[in-house]
């Protein structure tokens, strides 16, 4: 054996004496590629679990937590939405298109081999500024992959975030939510039970495309990465639609024992990984793999992470209604090994033994717990004066400059090339806080949102995660919903530095502690390490998936302003939250500040509090009010309602702040004015503070203690719509 | 009544249409499957959206040679209703069962938005029940919508009243700037000579029903069913 072929899969000495322990002998080259990709960050998490344990997993809604291929919760009538979030950044790096399709495909998959059938796609991006033709490439890229994957499956993607900060120029991300509906007592899951079952390889065939993705996806971003770019799968959009439809069809047999997606190290996860979880073995024979090359060895088969393929566990007296449905939908169905008693994964090529290791230790990597060191920016970001500021003149010609900036402003360039109505049940459209759609049959609506503030969590990675969960919360709660569980997508540097390892460790305890205030426990997620580039990491940037239901879709609020004379309020104190802001970002081109200040408790009451009046319907239109502060949620209000607005505000604050401040735990409402005593009895200590009403001019007009406001919103609108088209352009 | 949807592998709005069709106009709806090789009992077929055979080398292309297209060919001779919607029309025009063709949109991306559409005639099965130049709202989705045909045929359509759908503006406004995709005199859907093949791309699915936010698209069903009432 050469010396340094457990490098060359990705494995450290120490971990290579492991695997001799565990094997009592030297593993052959096969075996030591499975132990490679299995114990691979993206596959073992091996830097991250020993803190993922910690996070709350349980509650009341929770049918499944983390530990399956996506997370499960209850939402009554019978029903249960699956959802999870899932990281594809380096794929989406080197090869855009490609990287960022397989990425919705894969969490597609993820979904519906629980047995739900998927009704949602958001994606959450982050890439450098415009300006950049290399960013401009990526992101045209990006948004077409997810479109071409998306809308030939027949999923709408229903909404998202999409941000832009030179820190992701280089590495930039994409991570996709998906989210499914199921019967609540029709939940599969990936487990290899019943000794003498019959494992299936269904779905497209087997190449030699996203050959070692796990192990690529498990190291750092660097100039020869360009050239991985065959570690980067290729998706067949059709494929997973009839691939979806004949699994889905399955299910309604009783042949299935169990079932897992072919991801991230492909068969050799799936076998594995099932046999583990059912305390079983599980023997397969490459050479019956449907195979689209020829020539291809069995470490090629068992590391190829094509498209588009299952591993099922078939009752053995089953096999016959699983080539059926296959055969009418026109995919492969091959029996290729059996469930055993032993424990272990043995791999046959044409019979002979070529590969046998415990399932367990491959399906269970080893964990660390790394040196953490606060980096420097937390402390000295602390100390930033944001009353050193500049006071600007022209308060109209800033809201101008900020409503151009492509981080706030109107993202229907990318959401227009998804199809989000597809399956008629989006009741509630990309654009608003949520997005919220139906289920047939019932009157109950899921909320769905995906949020995250890399800015917020790289200041201060303790009580950015915090922030960017309450903004979850109040999108949720902004549609009518309640917050019923999240998913975690979370995405950091190099976890091999102590100032990475110490924000990833202060995002799990950070998050921890709110979830377990919120009641919104984690059913599930991802971590992605290694998201940095010879220029250095990217911000620390978890992104929370959330999904709440709504008794009644009917009572759905939404953003838009609806009728002139209504009353505008904010619901919830304005203090001067500057630091950290989009708007000390983007107007001033200053990172710093300490993150505003969130009240865990003043938070929750005043969500729960907003979603009481919602019940009673009494606000016709409700905003979160977050990146940008109240001017911007008030001027969205607008547009979408095609509404003006005349203002009065009197404030303590600098005015400047007042607008741009980002408060959390704040909503911008509007009413019927003898709706304001039933609303502040229902509100009891919590702010509202009037600030205007619904007018039917096409303006922003009004004063801010003595200074005028005046915005002409068709300008306003031409601005917003065009940022990001114009940006591109350029 | 009896509806028919087909459903070919790649079909995404098979159950768009069946729904509405069962549970909001509640008529009697099945599904055919693309290999269905009898005589069509039915009253009017649907040849729904989505990308049939992934729209590998052209949409519809690869459908138009479904066992169940002859079939359908043979319900159109006779007078049967057959509407295709968005990749139901591209697979009418590639089986000839309308002219013209639909090529990529004019800016090369997908679109997916609300859309004005004018009802050019209401003399036809689909649109009786709108007024004549009624401007109604319909989604569009789709990446290949760009109508064409050549000149000639183009004329003969407008002499038999086969433009039924046209984009415009809420003012029903007709020109390039209400114009989506890059269509042909704004062209959104047509029907044959004998006016029982309808194509239309927008999706009169996807606005039927008040929650969604419109309701627009609920009367091409119902005119169908009036038509067939009267019939």
């Amino acid at each position: 054996m050469k010396k340094n072929l457990y490098e060359e899969v990705g494995l450290t000495y120490e971990e290579y004496k492991m695997i001799t322990e565990i094997l009592g002998r030297e593993p052959n080259e096969l075996e030591l590629n499975l132990f490679g990709v299995m114990w691979s960050e993206h596959c073992g998490y091996k830097n991250s679990k020993a803190f993922l344990k910690q996070l709350p997993t349980k509650g009341e809604h929770i049918l499944q937590g983390p530990g399956e291929n996506a997370g499960i919760v209850d939402i009554g009538d019978g029903y249960a939405v699956c959802f999870k979030v899932e990281s594809h950044n380096h794929p989406s790096a080197v090869e855009p298109y490609e990287g960022a399709a397989t990425g919705v495909g894969g969490i597609i998959r993820d979904i519906f081999t629980m047995g739900a059938r998927p009704i949602a796609l958001l994606d959450s991006l982050k890439f450098g500024t415009l300006e950049d033709s290399r960013t401009k490439y990526l992101f045209e890229g990006v948004v077409s992959g997810i479109a071409g994957y998306g809308n030939c499956v027949g999923i709408p993607t229903v909404g998202g975030e999409t941000t832009f900060d030179p820190i992701y120029k280089n590495n930039i991300l994409v991570n996709v939510m998906c989210v499914g509906i199921m019967k609540k007592d029709k939940i599969f899951k990936g487990v290899a039970q019943g000794v003498g079952n019959s494992v299936f390889y269904v779905g497209h065939t087997t190449g030699r495309d996203g050959m070692g993705g796990a192990t690529f996806a498990s190291a750092d971003l660097t100039q020869e990465s360009e050239e991985k770019r065959s570690a980067v799968q290729v998706g067949d959009p059709f494929m997973e639609k009839l691939l979806l439809e004949a699994c889905l069809e399955l299910f309604q047999t009783d042949a299935v024992v169990g079932i897992q997606d072919m991801g991230a190290a492909g068969l050799t996860s799936s076998t594995c990984e099932t046999a583990a979880r059912a305390g079983t073995g599980i023997e397969i024979d490459v050479a019956l793999v449907p195979k689209r090359e020829e020539g291809m060895n069995p470490i090629e088969v068992m590391l190829s992470e094509s498209q588009e393929r299952m591993l099922v566990i078939v009752k053995k007296e089953k096999e016959e209604e699983v080539y059926k449905i296959f055969e009418k939908w026109g995919l492969h169905a091959v029996k290729i090994g059996r469930v055993t008693d032993d424990g272990m994964l043995r791999v046959l090529d044409n019979g002979k033994v070529v590969a046998e290791v415990p399932a367990k230790a491959l399906a269970h990597a080893p964990a660390y717990v790394r040196e953490t060191k606060e980096p420097e920016v937390v402390k000295i970001s602390q100390q930033f004066d944001i009353y050193s500021l500049p006071q600007p003149q022209d308060l109209n010609e800033v809201i101008l400059k900020m409503i151009s900036n492509p981080n706030l402003a109107s993202k229907e360039y990318i959401y227009r090339q998804y199809d989000y109505m597809v399956r008629t049940d989006t009741v509630i459209r990309p654009g608003h806080d949520a997005s919220l759609l139906r289920v047939k049959g019932i009157k109950k609506g899921i909320a769905v949102t995906v949020d995250s503030n890399g800015r917020y969590c790289y200041l201060n990675p303790y009580e950015g995660v915090q922030l960017v969960l309450a903004e979850s919360y109040r999108n949720i709660v902004a549609v009518g919903a309640k917050p019923l569980a999240i998913t975690d997508g979370l995405n950091f540097g190099n976890p091999h530095y102590p100032e990475i390892y110490y924000q990833f460790v202060k995002t799990i305890e950070g998050l921890k502690v709110a979830c377990e205030y919120f009641g919104t426990p984690v059913t599930g997620g991802n971590v992605s390490f290694y998201n940095q580039s010879e220029e250095g990491p990217i911000y620390p940037t978890p992104v929370i998936g959330m999904v709440g239901v709504i008794e009644d879709v009917e009572k759905a609020t939404d953003i838009s302003f609806k009728e002139d004379g209504d009353i505008i309020a904010i619901i919830g104190k304005t203090f001067d939250d500057i630091g950290a802001s989009e708007y000390l970002s983007y107007y001033h081109g200053i990172v710093s500040g300490r993150v505003p200040k969130l009240d865990l408790k003043r938070h929750k009451e005043t969500c729960d509090k907003v979603l009481e009046c919602i019940n009673q319907g009494l606000f016709k239109s409700v905003h979160d009010i977050s990146d940008g502060g109240f001017i911007i949620a008030l001027l969205e209000s607008a547009l979408k309602g095609q509404k003006g607005a005349e203002v009065k505000i009197n404030t303590s604050l600098r005015e400047d702040f007042y607008l741009f401040s980002e408060t959390p735990g704040r909503f911008l409402v509007t009413f019927k004015e003898e709706d304001l005593s039933k609303i502040r009895e229902i509100l009891n200590d919590i702010e509202v503070e009037i600030v205007g009403k619904v007018v039917n001019r096409f303006e922003i007009s009004g004063q801010i203690n003595e200074k005028k406001l005046k915005l002409n919103l068709n300008e306003v609108e031409r601005r917003y719509q065009e940022a990001i088209p114009c940006a591109l352009k350029s | 009544m009896k509806f028919g949807v087909v459903v070919f592998p790649g079909s995404n709005c098979d159950s768009d249409c069946y729904h509405v069709i069962k549970d909001v106009i509640n008529e009697h709806v099945e599904y055919i499957w693309h290999d269905y090789d009898e005589k069509l009992d039915f009253d009017c077929i649907i040849l729904p959206g989505g990308f049939s055979y992934g729209d590998y080398l052209r949409a519809g292309a690869i459908a138009r040679f479904s066992k169940v297209m002859p079939r359908i060919e043979e319900f159109a001779k006779n007078g049967g209703l057959v509407v295709g919607i968005c990749n139901g029309f591209q697979i009418l025009t590639e089986s000839h069962l309308l002219p013209g063709a639909l090529i990529r949109n004019k800016n090369l991306k997908f679109i997916c938005s609300d859309q004005y559409v004018k009802v050019v005639t209401n003399k036809t099965p689909f649109t009786n029940l709108y007024k004549e130049n009624e401007v109604i709202n319909l989604p569009i989705a789709h990446g290949e919508g760009n109508y064409v045909v050549d000149e000639a045929t183009l004329q003969e359509m407008i002499k038999n009243e086969q433009i039924i759908l046209q984009y415009c503006d809420k003012e029903g406004n007709i020109n390039e700037n209400t114009n989506p995709n890059g269509s042909i005199l704004n062209i959104a859907g047509i029907c044959n000579k004998e006016k029982n093949v309808f194509g239309l791309m927008p999706h009169p699915e996807r606005s039927s029903e008040k929650l969604l936010g419109c309701e627009d698209g609920k009367r091409v069903f119902l005119s169908i069913i009036n038509y067939l009432r009267s019939r």
